[in-house]
């Protein structure tokens, strides 16, 4: 149990997806022009890597991984499937950002409403494929584990794209040098903020 | 020969170089870009293998183009390039074990770097083969040049070598210079981007915001 907190508060703060690894880049410099959209998209992304991650958390576990499909049959115990795990990691992302997609639809239109467009984006997003290579590198010890991790990057991710959007609007009334306008600055400021995420990074918990 | 470089064509190769580029104009495919410029090496083969894949991934979607229903697109595309993907850092794991342990994860996120998302939707979709192979190769070069200066600066200034050689001479750290420990850390990248962007859309007023 402590090991799942310890993860959870280490993948938001020390291990950012955004300021440590610059994964989910893309949608994160387009989406971040203001507050209310970002934490839409924010929303979305810790829910897509709460799904996927456990799943193929269990796929690497119980399919990929040297020795992974003993519990098959003993003659099995030496197949390594693990060249297929970009295929097949992205083939769950895929499909499920799509079912996600359809039932959120069906059962819940309001929260379509304000999560819908992004949706598909998200199968694309690097932070929900990074998550799933960065769990197949890590090797978690139980599915619990790899569902913190998962919950955890996603809200450290949210809380990346809310802040630099709550900073973007502010900027709008700023005096920036005309070329460095709109793309440079954000670059700069992205910079900065992770310079102040690097402070977390000799933490130990 | 003529028919092969058409205007056309060389303008579908050099726009991406400059005036499209993809990271600094388009700005797709930052991730990746970001992570693996610490060092020359890394940056050159990670460079590589995009170009290459791009390439490849447009001229099958090409000739796919007219048979994939418009529904199923996306999971399409995605399994082409997983599949690319798949094979190339099998043969970096084979023949360079190194950079491919350097380069780690990000290596399997080319398959979600917007570069390939965003050529494979918006050229291959709706050009002939050549052309998307022309494309490919000039948004994956456009790529390249950006992560090679940026992965130029960081490794000189960061560690004083090039290429893993020590070009900084030893006289010079006698005499008080210190590497910038500031230019290994990931942010930095950011800030030699932004510096890149500024640069450029100086040049090309048209650009700016």
């Amino acid at each position: 149990m402590e090991n799942i907190a310890s993860i959870f508060v280490k993948s938001i703060f020390v291990d950012n997806m955004i300021f440590a690894y610059f994964l989910g880049m893309c949608s994160y410099l387009a989406v971040s022009k203001n507050v209310k959209t970002s934490l839409g998209l924010g929303a979305a992304v810790i829910f897509v890597l709460g799904i996927t991650l456990p799943v193929n958390y269990l796929l690497e576990n119980y399919f990929l991984k040297e020795g992974a499909l003993k519990w098959i049959s003993p003659e099995l115990a030496s197949l390594d499937l693990s060249y297929l795990a970009f295929i097949l990691f992205i083939a769950v992302i895929a499909a499920i950002t799509q079912l996600v997609e359809m039932v959120v639809e069906k059962f819940s239109p309001s929260l379509y409403a304000s999560l819908g467009i992004f949706l598909p984006l998200i199968a694309v997003n690097c932070a929900i494929m990074g998550g799933s290579l960065f769990m197949q590198q890590r090797e978690f010890g139980n599915i619990g584990e790899a569902t913190s991790y998962a919950v955890g990057s996603g809200v450290g991710w949210m809380l990346a794209i809310v802040g630099l959007a709550a900073i973007r609007e502010k900027m709008e009334y700023s005096d920036v040098h005309a070329p460095l306008r709109g793309l440079g600055i954000t670059f700069i400021t992205v910079a900065l903020m992770g310079i102040a995420f690097m402070c977390f990074s000799g933490l130990k918990i | 020969m003529s028919k092969l470089f058409s205007e056309k064509t060389k303008q579908v190769f050099l726009g991406p170089l400059s005036k499209n580029n993809p990271i600094t104009v388009q700005v797709l495919g930052i991730c990746s870009a970001l992570a693996v410029t610490a060092k020359l090496e890394p940056a050159l083969v990670m460079g590589l293998s995009v170009t290459i894949i791009v390439a490849f991934a447009n001229v099958i979607i090409s000739l796919l183009r007219n048979t994939i229903p418009n529904r199923i697109r996306i999971i399409v595309q995605l399994v082409v390039v997983a599949a690319l993907v798949t094979i190339v850092s099998e043969i970096l794991k084979a023949f360079a074990y190194d950079v491919s342990v350097q380069l780690s994860v990000y290596i399997g996120l080319i398959i979600t770097n917007c570069i390939l998302m965003g050529r494979l939707e918006a050229f291959a979709m709706g050009n002939k083969p050549w052309e998307s192979f022309v494309d490919g190769l000039g948004n994956g070069f456009g790529y390249a040049w950006i992560l090679v200066v940026v992965a130029f600066f960081r490794e000189l200034l960061g560690s004083g070598s090039l290429f893993g050689f020590k070009v900084i001479p030893q006289s010079l750290y006698e005499a008080g210079y210190s590497n910038n420990g500031l230019m290994i850390l990931p942010p930095m990248a950011l800030v030699l981007v932004a510096c890149i962007i500024w640069v450029h859309r100086s040049k090309n007023k048209e650009l700016q915001e």
